[in-house]
């Protein structure tokens, strides 16, 4: 009886607020189309996809490209690749933010700190095809910034975007440079909600100010810190594509190949679209896992979790 | 609080001649490898290349910047991207502020599972290869629309004007306006969108910016060079530098590659220039968009 009453007033509301929902339709047709359609179209990762056939016509093959990918010579290098150039980008990246954070919210000139700020954002909204732009025409050993300072002192000039070794640190600390500022707004603001009762607390009991940064700042972080930390673990697997891709070049390949390149230039370059979809797959199914690992320890450890 | 100011102690003088030292490198890090590029671009290459340039430009000259004039492709690309920025913009601040202030209603019959409708989206997709065979069956390989709507809906745009409008538009408005016989559409779109320029802004600022600079979805759907964005023209110039084929050798040849390098210098200044001066006057947006994303985390 009470659920029928229920069903009821919610059917009337619906069709009060019938308003509402014509608002939702281009959104929800929008990822239907574009982003719930392709999710059924990883079947072809199963299959032996041809377009003329589609994905109903297609034969199925099981795991015959998965096996294809953990047998072929490209396997390791570009697992590898990716898992040392993103844990190497969390480590040197993920602290730096925090770190400008609590020495920012030191500083009591007001107006140093703001052109500060203003000034440490700036890089974010440079394009990646104008930042990668950038770090080849500086980098240039005969016409860059590297090669003026190195002719100064009379000295010839590294290749650094030709040599696979300097790849990783290139696209992490440029990187760095261009977000650490952006990434630092969000644990400003979280400091901005300290209670300076506490700083006046520390003050009596003749706490430094540095004591004041670690102990009273310092802990205000880390709830924020825990939740960006889990994501970035959750993504650890899908490195950004945009930069990497155009930071490749002949000579550093050995070194900048990285699972989403690969998806790319099998799929789209050579047309192998079940074998490009299988590991793309591959790649997500492990980025979950760890997402779920992640998530699991954090919530035992310091009951931080996203869900 | 004055006489503690006083009395501190020296080890916090130190701490604070620490921390403007620390900020001033950061300053220098920060702000001279742009200037470095903006000295470069008119100076003589000849200079550059032997280390003069370091601090003003030597042997002022606008060769880069007359070269590029010569180059259609970029302006193409540049009418392409203002073309795809105006209505990505507007398509993109239509879909996501209509759903946004959808959800936020809390007399939405199945908000819930309309939200989680959304947030799937954030951790799944059908990856490149399915989307771009979904794409092609749309019929939308190559066309100008390709650009600007189907990967106009941002779940975290969304996200963060549901918080706004949740937060800002007391419930008794909308009941006021309902005894008044007023319907959703007519509350949406004449009392709502008024009262909430300011995330308007910040949205449409964020989906300016991320238009103008993209060229992934340019790199995997367009082929056509008419339809090329800016940020692919200026990646085969400065990146896959496709003139130094034409390049011969010699005195002249040596003249040309001077000139081409110029160029790279010049294209990063055209192409970031408009971005850079709006952005002083939007980077406080950008940072109250921030915000408010931040208070659902």
């Amino acid at each position: 009886m009470l659920k029928r009453h229920k069903s009821k007033i919610s059917f009337k509301m619906i069709q009060r607020n019938w308003g509402l929902y014509l608002l939702l339709i281009p959104a929800v047709i929008l990822l239907i189309c574009f982003t719930y359609i392709p999710m059924y179209g990883v079947l072809i990762a199963f299959q032996d996809f041809s377009p003329t056939k589609g994905v109903f016509g297609s034969e199925w093959v099981g795991f015959e490209y998965f096996k294809k990918f953990f047998n072929s010579y490209q396997f390791w290098p570009t697992i590898k690749n990716t898992l040392f150039i993103s844990l190497y980008s969390l480590v040197a990246s993920f602290p730096i933010p925090i770190i400008m954070a609590l020495f920012l919210n030191q500083l009591q000139g007001k107006k140093f700190r703001k052109i500060f700020q203003t000034v440490s954002y700036l890089p974010h909204f440079i394009s990646t095809v104008v930042m990668v732009g950038m770090l080849i025409v500086l980098l240039s050993p005969s016409t860059g910034l590297i090669g003026s300072i190195y002719s100064l002192f009379g000295l010839e000039a590294p290749n650094l975007m030709g040599n696979p070794g300097a790849f990783s640190s290139l696209y992490v600390w440029s990187d760095i440079w261009q977000h650490c500022g952006w990434d630092s707004i969000i644990y400003i603001a979280a400091l901005s909600a300290v209670d300076p009762s506490l700083y006046e607390a520390a003050t009596v009991d003749g706490a430094s100010r540095f004591q004041k940064l670690i102990y009273i700042d310092l802990p205000m972080l880390i709830p924020t810190a825990v939740i960006l930390l889990i994501m970035r673990m959750g993504s650890l697997m899908s490195l950004g594509f945009e930069k990497i891709y155009l930071m490749q070049n002949d000579l550093n390949l050995s070194h900048s190949e990285i699972i989403s390149t690969y998806v790319y230039k099998i799929g789209i370059l050579s047309s192998q679209y079940s074998y490009s979809s299988a590991i793309n797959l591959f790649n997500t199914v492990i980025n979950l896992i760890l997402l779920i690992i992640v998530n699991t320890v954090s919530k035992r450890v310091s009951e931080n979790s996203l869900w | 609080m004055v006489k503690s100011k006083i009395k501190s102690s020296s080890k916090d003088k130190m701490f604070t001649i620490l921390l403007y030292a620390i900020f001033s490198l950061g300053f220098i890090i920060i702000l001279y490898p742009l200037w470095f590029i903006i000295i470069a671009s008119f100076s003589d290459p000849a200079a550059v290349s032997t280390g003069k340039v370091l601090l003003l430009p030597k042997g002022f000259t606008l060769d880069g910047y007359k070269a590029l004039l010569k180059e259609s492709d970029i302006w193409i690309g540049y009418r392409n991207t203002i073309l795809y920025t105006l209505v990505g913009t507007l398509i993109g601040l239509f879909v996501n502020i209509c759903a946004a202030y959808s959800l936020s209603r809390k007399d939405l019959v199945g908000r819930k599972a309309f939200m989680t409708f959304f947030i799937i989206t954030m951790f799944f997709n059908g990856g490149l290869i399915p989307t771009f065979l979904t794409i092609k069956s749309f019929n939308l390989y190559d066309t100008f629309w390709v650009m600007v709507l189907p990967f106009s809906v941002s779940v975290y745009n969304i996200i963060v004007a549901r918080t706004f409008f949740e937060s800002s538009l007391p419930t008794d408005l909308w009941n006021a306006a309902q005894i008044d016989g007023c319907g959703n559409l007519r509350f949406f779109f004449q009392i709502v969108l008024p009262l909430s320029k300011a995330i308007i802004a910040v949205i449409g600022l964020w989906i300016a910016v991320g238009q103008w600079n993209s060229y992934f979805n340019a790199l995997i759907y367009i082929k056509n060079p008419d339809l090329y964005p800016l940020q692919l023209v200026i990646r085969n110039i400065l990146i896959t530098n496709q003139m130094q084929g034409s390049i011969g050798t010699g005195e002249a040849a040596l003249i040309a590659l001077r000139t081409a390098n110029l160029m790279r210098y010049a294209v990063i200044i055209v192409s970031t220039v408009p971005i850079m001066c709006v952005y002083p006057f939007i980077q406080k947006y950008f940072n109250k968009g921030v915000m408010i994303g931040a208070v659902k985390g």
